[in-house]
């Protein structure tokens, strides 16, 4: 009947809009937090480059320098690092992230330290041995819990319970485009001096080059983490906002149509009724 | 007097970036202090206190813990995992941290894992409080 499916429209329309309302409030949400997470990675990037600094510095400076830090590990367990997003709406983010991850990983005997509550349940679903779950909030992280991961990572590393580290994060390339990307964390690929260089630059250690190398290691590793969690928190509110987006988009369009079979159910119904009355004048 | 340009950046922040006459701070190696014309020098932070000698003579105490301090061409930098100025520390919270850590260490029941934490943060509370004492 046209009254009936006049209503029925009038009700999907309206079930449309407010849905529309909360795409549209996810995405104002999620743009003013994104400008937040990038002032954190401006603000924390020359405290990085000064760490990496030194540190290629002293593995470019001497040669005979050892650290267990340097040495590819014996065991051929690889620890992945995975931060992921804590919620979903968010286009393809998580699930981009877990194929490069399976796409990395093929083949190998692997154990996980999952960031971010979507990581935790992937890895729990998929029956991957779990280094800690302790860290299921990816946007709660502080830089105090980085240096807390990095100081499992690198002690566990010493302890040879893994012979490399590798991190999958997503980088985020743009405001639409976000890549998954993968970091080798340890062991560090140092840049070697070559023999009969340049000359051996005069600076001077305390107490010597080896102890600072390993005392700065950590504190390297959880900047690398840091800055990767803050890529991802970055990539993760980019992909919601374009997702957000592109949802409004076509509740919009949704609605445009609905509103209009609504006019040509209404007018219908007015036909109707006119040819009644004709026909019942008539008689 | 002469100075040298000082620059103390932290993960969070960039602290101070400008001229100092001086810079003494706790290493994993000891106390140094570092005065203009160093030679090139690097060195890993322990935890301890930091006093920075401004242009102005003026001298202005902080808790510093971990990082790196390298000096290379005249230019001195401090990359500190926390560092904070002695007059932005809060005395009830660094109290109050201490007393918690203190807790978690006398009870029985915590296990190996937050003994270590609970240590790790002693240690700091300690540090902040010392510096707090010695300045107040």
């Amino acid at each position: 009947m046209a009254g009936a499916s006049m209503k029925d429209i009038k009700l999907r329309i309206k079930s449309v809009e407010s849905t529309k309302q909360i795409t549209k409030a996810m995405e104002l949400v999620a743009s003013s937090k994104l400008r937040r997470a990038r002032e954190r990675v401006e603000q924390s990037r020359p405290y990085f480059t000064v760490l990496h600094e030194a540190l290629s510095e002293i593995s470019a400076s001497n040669l005979e320098l050892s650290s267990p830090y340097l040495r590819q590990g014996a065991s051929p367990r690889i620890c992945y690092v995975v931060i992921a997003g804590d919620r979903g709406l968010a286009g393809g983010y998580n699930a981009n992230l877990f194929r490069e991850l399976e796409e990395q990983s093929q083949g190998q005997d692997i154990c996980v330290l999952p960031i971010g509550k979507k990581a935790v349940e992937y890895v729990q679903r998929r029956g991957i041995p779990v280094l800690s779950e302790d860290y299921t909030l990816a946007g709660g992280m502080q830089m105090s819990d980085c240096f807390r991961v990095a100081q499992l990572l690198a002690k566990r590393f010493r302890e040879r319970s893994f012979g490399q580290v590798r991190m999958v994060y997503t980088n985020f390339v743009s405001m639409l485009t976000q890549q998954p990307g993968v970091l080798d964390l340890l062991p560090l690929n140092a840049k070697r001096p070559e023999k009969g260089g340049k000359a051996r630059n005069l600076t001077l250690y305390e107490p010597d080059c080896e102890s600072v190398y390993n005392a700065i290691v950590p504190e390297y590793l959880a900047g690398l983490v840091y800055g990767a969690l803050c890529e991802s928190v970055a990539s993760e509110l980019g992909a919601r906002r374009t997702a957000m987006d592109a949802a409004s988009k076509n509740a919009e369009e949704m609605i445009e149509n609905l509103s209009l079979h609504y006019n040509r159910a209404r007018q219908a119904a007015i036909t109707q009724e006119i040819t009644e009355i004709v026909a019942g004048a008539e008689a | 007097m002469s100075t040298f340009h000082l620059q103390i950046v932290t993960p969070e922040r960039s602290v101070f970036d400008g001229q100092a006459q001086r810079v003494l701070c706790r290493t994993i190696a000891g106390d140094v202090c570092i005065l203009p014309r160093h030679c090139d020098y690097i060195t890993a932070l322990g935890m301890g206190e930091a006093r920075v000698t401004f242009e102005d003579s003026t001298v202005r105490p902080a808790a510093c813990i971990g990082g790196l301090l390298t000096v290379r061409d005249g230019q001195v930098r401090l990359v500190a995992t926390t560092f904070e100025w002695v007059d932005e520390l809060d005395e009830q919270r660094v109290e109050a941290s201490r007393q918690q850590a203190q807790q978690i260490l006398d009870d029985a029941k915590s296990d190996a894992a937050e003994v270590e934490l609970a240590s790790a943060r002693l240690k700091r509370a300690l540090v902040r409080s010392s510096v707090l004492k010695r300045h107040r």
